[in-house]
């Protein structure tokens, strides 16, 4: 009776305390950290002036409280990543100045994170035009919130959700000109107009990645890191419409119409440069015409040798 | 013998210009359309100047063979287009022996040209076939092509844009082959060039019996 009632006690504690990891953001207003950084305010006794501020939380500073318990992080509390000294209030200003962990201190060369590949990423990364331009200052948070990430890619079924993930990423700073100043001290080109080229851009926005044509593909990784430049950016239709000739066949229609309707003069239906693909890659009739080719050919040159012979 | 009496003007002008134009533009047409085909991204030309000279060219011959239609149409050409039924194989075939033993063996062209017979059997064959089958169709699937709206969507699980690609492309095969064996049989003459130089001067040599 005493060793089950022991194994009982032993039993509760334990998922007690599973219960308050899992638990451990679940409630932010109770947590040190959240109860301000979930918040647009926040409050300190100003011990210069001897009054109570209120003062407006920088945006980029409040965590998505929501997004931190779904992520793959969860299980971490803040100071893991965070200096400790953060749990002083308020904090010293000096602790800005501390750099933080990069995900490669903790990931790279970690047998239990091998098959993500993190060197491998890093590497890959580091051919990009977002390495390329902005150095380490490039840093993966820039596109993987390391509070609220989840690996989509890997757990979901959806390719939807996985589109519009991944998306996601580049449209934080690509569609956003305040976030995409921060890191480039420019504005950004609008998304819309730039792909003004492509057809059906609605679509292809929702169904298609942008790292599908923006990326140099590498076959190691589940997904390509090196972002290239727009100029190498993939244009050409034939690159992914090339199987499915139903596929090919809107696609040429909707191209054609749809310059027609820029240009409807003569010249300009003319000076269309649309082409149907694939419709000369049918083997059955290429062998056909190769061999109607080469027995034409074949009895010419027979039927020429013949007359130099007898000189006809 | 007088030297003009063994020549006959076969070719009248408005023929001659619709030879000529047919030619150089068919030859553009050939020379784009394999470019296009060659599937190689940087070809002698860049790919969208290959497209366009494609379609004004294809436009021009196909203006061109309006001019083939009325031409015969209104002139006294069009009988040499006319097949009779009777020995409708033995005819051409007769024609093909000679070309392939009997030109060789001392035998007589079998079907002399005149100024009632233009083509022999097998040339005229050749032409019906290339002027009224595969040039009708593929400046039919050029213009559908063109403006795809006006092609059915499928047939069956084909695409349609894709059924008349296909048509365009193997009728201009057959277009390009007929070339190349025109261009030769119209080496067997006088002399290799004696026939090339008929169609640009109008004047045909016959041989007498």
């Amino acid at each position: 009776m005493k060793v089950s009632l022991s194994i009982l006690l032993f039993f509760l504690c334990l998922s007690s305390s599973v219960r308050t990891l899992a638990q451990y953001y679940d409630t932010p207003k109770e947590h040190d950290c959240l109860k301000c950084h979930s918040q647009q305010t926040y409050s300190f006794h100003n011990e210069l002036m001897g009054t109570d501020d209120k003062k407006l939380m920088n945006p980029y500073y409040i965590i998505d409280t929501l997004g931190l318990r779904e992520g793959v992080h969860k299980q971490f509390d803040c100071t893991d990543c965070h200096s400790y000294d953060y749990t002083t209030y308020p904090h010293n200003a000096n602790l800005k100045l501390e750099p933080l962990a990069t995900c490669l201190d903790c990931h790279g060369g970690d047998e239990s994170f091998a098959s993500y590949q993190f060197d491998k990423i890093q590497e890959e990364f580091q051919k990009s035009v977002h390495y390329q331009a902005y150095g380490d200052n490039f840093t993966c948070a820039k596109c993987h919130s390391q509070h609220t990430y989840t690996a989509t890619a890997r757990n979901s079924n959806s390719i939807l959700e996985i589109v519009d993930y991944s998306n996601k990423m580049c449209l934080s700073c690509h569609n956003d000109m305040r976030r995409y100043g921060l890191v480039s001290g420019q504005e950004n080109p609008a998304l819309i107009d730039v792909h003004s080229w492509l057809p059906n851009q609605e679509l292809h926005f929702k169904h298609v990645r942008c790292i599908e044509c923006h990326t140099a593909v590498e076959d190691e990784l589940m997904v390509s890191h090196n972002i290239r430049a727009k100029e190498e950016a993939v244009r050409r239709c034939a690159e992914c419409h090339s199987e499915n000739s139903l596929l090919k066949a809107s696609l040429y229609k909707y191209q054609n119409l749809q310059e027609r309707a820029e240009d409807g003069s003569i010249i300009g239906v003319l000076s269309n440069e649309n082409y149907v693909i694939g419709s000369h890659q049918i083997p059955i009739l290429r062998t056909i015409s190769l061999l109607i080719f080469f027995a034409a050919l074949g009895g010419i040159i027979i039927h020429g040798i013949f007359r130099i012979i007898y000189k006809k | 013998m007088n030297s003009t009496e063994d020549k006959i003007y076969f070719y009248p002008v408005w023929l001659r210009i619709w030879h000529g134009i047919n030619a150089l533009g068919i030859i553009l047409l050939i020379v784009t359309g394999i470019t296009m085909n060659s599937g190689f991204e940087k070809g002698l030309i860049e790919f969208g100047l290959n497209m366009k000279l494609h379609n004004f060219a294809g436009a021009i011959v196909s203006l061109n063979y309006l001019v083939f239609l009325f031409g015969n149409l209104i002139t006294s050409n069009k009988k040499f287009y006319i097949v009779k039924p009777r020995n409708f194989l033995k005819r051409p075939m007769k024609q093909a022996y000679y070309y392939a033993w009997g030109m060789f063996h001392g035998m007589q062209a079998p079907y002399p040209l005149s100024e009632k017979r233009k083509f022999n059997p097998l040339q005229k064959y050749a032409y019906i076939m290339v002027m009224y089958f595969a040039v009708p169709l593929v400046i039919v699937s050029g213009i559908g092509l063109m403006f795809p709206e006006l092609i059915f969507n499928q047939v069956y699980d084909i695409s349609g844009v894709l059924i008349t690609a296909v048509t365009h492309s193997a009728m201009g095969f057959f277009i390009s082959i007929f070339l190349i064996i025109h261009l030769y049989v119209a080496s067997i003459g006088k002399s290799p060039l004696d026939n090339f130089r008929s169609i640009v001067n109008g004047w045909h040599h016959i041989t007498k019996k």
